[in-house]
């Protein structure tokens, strides 16, 4: 009680402090926050993009309808495969017509179907990667009705690379965005702390106990970076409206990762009163 | 009450140790000036009784409480039986002289209802009665000393230390600190009041005396021999 008291105390004393703490974290969180949305936004993309990988097995025009439904349902069986589709020759005719409408007039002329008959194979999220796609693509090859199989081997590879190169350029960055986040709240923190080195320097000396000196500061850390936190989420909301009105629609920040980020704030500032105040404790 | 045996202390990078073999025992009760040139360990003495520093060879012992024996967790225990007394006061200037002594009382534990009247009783032992709304940087320097002394009284120890507590003071406001600290000492309370101001210690002809030179021990008016 005395801590929760002492804590809001300091904060009344001294709110410009307090306020500019709070400041430097949402500021320092603020660009946390910024680059989640554009990271958060890059992987929708990814994701969207990577719902096209699909493999397509072109089917000789004898297959018989027995084998093509035991095929699909041992196909649809697999773990990888999501979903299994037939798309007959007049279908693909149809779409494709529908598809590349500047070829109308040779669809036109046509005397026969040339088109074949295809399964189209989805994959379950996650079974997506090169590697599991070539497997797939061999094990569908492998039905004597199967004339030949695609599934855009070097565009698949390309957008993992892309996916790897993305991810691990955002882990660096975020992690480097963390990092400088983290030494401005550390700084923040220290600097509401030097400014009342002096109650914990009367506080040892008449002898309270290290973790009641400690508490008021500790809670003091933790309201700063909250609020702090919760500042970033309104900057970056605020940062996400303009865009999204102004240059293009981008998706907001999942619930989760908004918690964590105000949660972090309030880590950070936490930790970083706890070194601070070990650091004046000792001075006595 | 305090007792150093063969007491060093050494600080790496600073030269000579601060103290060298020091051996000395002031008894409940007694009232003992501390002194010596600046730098001859005075500080660092009463620094070492009051479990700031450690020392780095032989033992400090302190109303039961060992150098040796007592953790960083519980020198709490041992500053509620030791105050301790600075030169420039240490007290937070924004807060009043009875908030100052409040502050003391509620971080050391004493239930709320009584913060008040305990923190009266205290300024009023130490004539401060009519200044307890006055905030810290508005007093006078002999004022601040008396708020510092009734705020190290809060925890009612049974010694107190005190730095070149007349070192910012006029001799008016020394005059009266130094009576403040008899009384106490009058009232059974150990005192051990460091001080470079010979002129200070010959007021007091019944005061033990303990010199300090370069870190040693060169004279002890109580000394038994």
């Amino acid at each position: 009680m005395h801590a929760l008291r002492e804590a809001f105390a300091a904060v009344r004393r001294a709110p410009l402090l307090t306020a500019l703490s709070a400041a430097m974290v949402a500021l320092a969180l603020f660009v946390v926050g910024l680059f989640g949305l554009v990271a958060h936004n890059l992987h929708l993309t990814l994701d969207r993009i990577e719902d096209r990988v699909e493999v397509v097995a072109y089917l000789r025009d004898d297959v018989r309808s027995e084998e093509l439904a035991i095929t699909e349902q041992e196909l649809t069986a697999l773990p990888e495969v999501d979903r299994v589709r037939y798309v007959s020759k007049d279908d693909a005719l149809i779409q494709a017509r529908q598809e590349m409408s500047e070829f109308q007039e040779l669809f036109a002329d046509l005397e026969f179907n040339p088109l074949p008959a295809s399964l189209e194979l989805a994959l379950v999220p996650g079974n997506r990667d090169p590697e599991t796609v070539a497997r797939i693509s061999e094990q569908v090859g492998l039905y004597p009705f199967v004339e030949d199989v695609r599934y855009g081997e070097e565009w698949v590879e390309r957008l993992f690379l892309l996916r790897h190169m993305a991810g691990i350029t955002a882990g660096v960055l975020g992690a480097g965005f963390a990092l400088v986040a983290a030494l401005i709240i550390a700084t923040a923190i220290r600097i509401a702390i030097f400014a009342r080195r002096e109650e914990i320097f009367v506080m040892r000396l008449v002898g309270a106990k290290d973790g009641f000196i400690r508490r008021p500061f500790l809670l003091e850390g933790l309201f700063t970076g909250l609020v702090g936190g919760l500042f970033a989420v309104l900057l970056t909301y605020s940062a996400y409206a303009a865009v999204y009105s102004l240059i293009f629609p981008l998706e907001w920040l999942p619930p989760e990762w908004v918690l964590f980020g105000v949660l972090v704030g309030g880590g950070f500032g936490l930790v970083a009163s706890t070194f601070a105040v070990r650091r004046y404790l000792r001075e006595v | 009450m305090i007792k150093l045996a063969d007491v060093t202390k050494d600080f790496p990078k600073r030269g000579p140790p601060a103290l060298q073999k020091v051996t000395f025992h002031i008894r409940k009760g007694e009232f003992a000036f501390l002194t010596g040139h600046s730098g001859s360990g005075k500080s660092t003495t009463l620094r070492l009784i009051h479990m700031a520093h450690r020392p780095t060879g032989g033992e400090v012992r302190v109303s039961g409480f060992s150098s040796a024996l007592t953790s960083e967790r519980e020198v709490w225990k041992l500053r509620r039986r030791v105050g301790m007394v600075f030169q420039d006061f240490r007290l937070l200037p924004s807060r009043t002289a009875l908030e100052n002594i409040t502050f003391a009382l509620e971080v050391t534990g004493t239930p709320r209802p009584q913060l008040i009247p305990r923190a009266q009783r205290l300024l009023s032992k130490v004539g401060l009665s009519s200044k307890a709304g006055s905030r810290a940087h508005e007093l006078s320097g002999g004022e601040q000393q008396r708020v510092a002394i009734a705020r190290a009284l809060a925890t009612e120890p049974l010694v107190l230390l005190a730095d070149e507590p007349s070192g910012n003071l006029d001799e008016r406001a020394t005059r009266g600190v130094l009576e403040l600290f008899h009384e106490l000492n009058a009232s059974g309370m150990c005192v051990l009041m460091a001080t470079h101001d010979l002129d200070l210690v010959r007021r007091f002809p019944g005061a033990r005396v303990l010199e300090l030179n370069e870190g040693r021990l060169a004279y002890d008016s109580g000394a038994v021999s």
